[in-house]
C-alpha cells in the first residue's frame, strides 16, 4: 500500500513527481515575480501616505484600505475577469477577434502585488516612523541631496527596521499564490488537484502538497533570520 | 419597490445577503472554537514538558506555514476519501457537508494564529505579576484567573481583532468547495447573468464589514485601555498596551 503510494511520486510518465516539481517552480516564480512589486509599490505608497499633500496622501490611503480589506480571492477574480473583459472590450474596438487574453500568471502578479504592496506600506510606515528626526537633520546639515539622503541615510535603516515585517509578508505571499490555482494557473496546488483527479488519492497528494509548502516556508524563515542578523550587525552587543 | 436598485441587485441582492450571513456564521463559529483550541495550544507552547512544547510548536508552524486553501482541500477531499470509516464512526453526516469542513479547517487554522497571540500576551506580562500573586498566597490558577488573564486580555485585544479580519478575508476560500458564502453566491450570480458588476457589490459588502469591525475594535480598545492613559496624553497610541505586542504577535 505505502510503496504504491510513494510510487505515485516517481518522475516520468507514470509518476507525478515531475508534474508537482513543475508546479512548485510556478508557485515560486509567481511569488518571486510579485515580491518586487509589493516592495517598490509598498515603499512609494508609504511615502505617499506620509506626505503632507492631500493629492498624494488620499489616493494612497484609499488604495491601501481597499486592498487590505478585500479578500485576496475576490481581488483576484476582479483583476482576472475584469481585466479580461476590459481588454476584450478595448481590443474589440479595433479588432474583430480576440487576439490575446490576460494570463492567470499576470492576473496573479497584479492582484497579489496590489495586496502585498498595501501591507508592505504599513510595514514601511512603521519603519520610517522609527528613524529619529535627527538623522534627517544631520543629513541636511552635511549638505546631502534629497536622493543621497534617501539612499545612504534612510533606506539602510528602514531595511533593518522593516525586515521582520517584510519577511512575514513574504510568507503570506507564498501562501497566497495557492489562490491563483483557482483561476487555473498550473501551480503546485493546481497540479496536486489534477493528480488527485486522476489517481483518486486526495489524502496522500494534499498531504504531499502541504509538506512541500511547509518546507519552503521553513527555508524562507531561515533565510530571513540570516538577513536580519546581517542588517542588525551594527546594533548587536 | 426595488426599482431604484441596479437590476443585478434586484434579482440577486437577497442571495448576496444570504451569502453574507453564511460568511458571518463561518467566521464567528470558527473564531469561537479557535479561542478554545488556541488557548490549549498556547498552554502547550509554554509547557515545561519538551515533548508537549515541541508538538505545540509544530502545530503552530505547520498551520501558519501552509496555505489555508491547501488545508481546506486536505480536509474536504482528503478526509472524504475515508467515507467508509467515517460512516462506521458516525461522523460522515458531519464531514459530508462542505460548510462543516470549512468550519473545521478554519478552526484548526485560526487556532494556530490565536495560540501565538495568547502566548505573546501572557509572556508580555512582567514576571513580578506572577510572583506578586504567589506572595499573596494565591494558587497559580487563581493568579492566572485574577491577575494575569485580565491584563493579558487587553494585550491580546488588538492582534485578536487583526486575526478576526484576516479570518473574514480568508473565509472567502470556502466558496471554492461549494459553500455558498458571500463570494460563493457572487460567483453563482455571475455565472447566471454574466453581469460583472456583481463582484463590485460583493467587494463593497466585504469592505464595509472589515472597515466597520476595524473601527469598532479601535473604539473598544480605546475604551478598555482608558485607565492606562494619562489625562494630558493625547496620543493614545503610545499608551495602548497592545501597540507593542500587536506587531510582535503577528510576526
Amino acid at each position: 500500500m505505502d510503496d504504491s503510494l510513494l510510487g505515485l511520486l516517481r518522475f516520468g510518465p507514470d509518476g507525478w513527481g515531475d508534474e508537482l516539481l513543475a508546479g512548485l517552480q510556478i508557485t515560486v516564480a509567481l511569488a518571486l515575480a510579485t515580491a518586487p512589486i509589493g516592495l517598490v509599490l509598498g515603499f512609494i505608497l508609504a511615502l505617499a501616505r506620509r506626505s503632507e499633500r492631500a493629492m498624494a496622501r488620499v489616493p494612497a490611503t484609499i488604495f491601501t484600505t481597499v486592498f487590505k480589506g478585500l479578500p485576496e480571492l475576490i481581488t483576484l477574480f476582479i483583476v482576472y475577469y475584469g481585466s479580461s473583459l476590459a481588454l476584450a472590450w478595448l481590443l474589440g474596438l479595433f479588432f474583430d477577434e480576440p487576439i490575446f487574453e490576460i494570463s492567470s500568471f499576470v492576473a496573479g502578479m497584479v492582484a497579489l502585488g496590489a495586496v502585498s504592496a498595501s501591507f508592505a506600506s504599513e510595514v514601511f510606515m512603521g519603519a520610517l516612523a522609527g528613524i529619529p528626526r535627527g538623522q534627517l537633520e544631520a543629513a541636511d546639515a552635511l549638505g546631502l541631496s534629497r536622493w543621497a539622503r534617501m539612499r545612504n541615510v534612510i533606506l539602510p535603516q528602514v531595511m533593518r527596521l522593516a525586515l521582520p515585517g517584510l519577511g512575514n509578508l513574504w510568507l503570506v505571499l507564498l501562501k497566497d499564490t495557492a489562490l491563483v490555482s483557482v483561476i487555473a494557473l498550473p501551480d503546485l496546488l493546481r497540479r496536486t488537484f489534477i493528480a488527485v483527479g486522476s489517481t483518486k488519492e486526495p489524502f496522500f497528494f494534499f498531504t504531499v502538497a502541504i509538506v512541500i509548502y511547509f518546507t519552503i516556508s521553513m527555508l524562507s524563515m531561515a533565510v530571513f533570520q540570516l538577513l536580519e542578523a546581517r542588517y542588525a550587525r551594527g546594533y548587536s552587543k | 419597490m426595488t426599482d431604484w436598485l441596479p437590476s443585478i441587485l434586484a434579482e440577486h441582492g437577497d442571495d448576496l445577503i444570504d451569502g453574507f450571513l453564511i460568511t458571518l456564521q463561518l467566521v464567528i463559529i470558527s473564531m469561537l472554537f479557535g479561542i478554545v483550541l488556541g488557548a490549549i495550544i498556547a498552554r502547550g507552547r509554554m509547557s515545561k514538558n519538551k515533548a508537549v512544547a515541541g508538538l505545540a510548536w509544530f502545530y503552530v508552524a505547520l498551520f501558519r506555514g501552509t496555505p489555508l486553501l491547501a488545508q481546506l482541500y486536505l480536509i474536504y477531499y482528503g478526509l472524504g476519501q475515508f467515507s467508509g470509516f467515517w460512516r462506521d464512526v458516525g461522523l460522515w453526516g458531519f464531514l459530508r457537508d462542505p460548510f462543516n469542513c470549512a468550519v473545521l479547517s478554519f478552526t484548526l487554522n485560526t487556532a494556530a494564529y490565536q495560540a501565538e497571540i495568547f502566548r505573546g500576551a501572557v509572556q508580555a506580562l512582567p514576571k513580578g505579576q506572577w510572583e506578586g500573586g504567589a506572595a499573596l498566597g494565591m494558587s497559580r490558577f487563581m493568579v492566572f484567573r485574577k491577575i494575569v488573564l485580565p491584563q493579558a486580555t487587553l494585550y491580546a485585544l488588538r492582534p485578536w481583532g487583526n486575526e478576526l479580519i484576516l479570518m473574514i478575508k480568508g473565509s472567502a476560500v470556502a466558496s471554492v468547495v461549494t459553500v455558498y458564502d458571500l463570494l460563493g453566491e457572487t460567483r453563482l450570480a455571475y455565472s447566471d447573468t454574466f453581469r460583472f458588476d456583481v463582484y463590485f457589490y460583493a467587494a463593497g459588502l466585504y469592505l464595509i464589514l472589515v472597515e466597520t469591525l476595524r473601527r469598532v475594535w479601535n473604539a473598544l480598545e480605546q475604551r478598555l485601555t482608558r485607565h492606562l492613559r494619562r489625562e494630558d496624553d493625547n496620543s493614545a497610541k503610545n499608551a495602548a498596551p497592545g501597540a507593542g505586542t500587536a506587531a510582535a504577535a503577528q510576526l
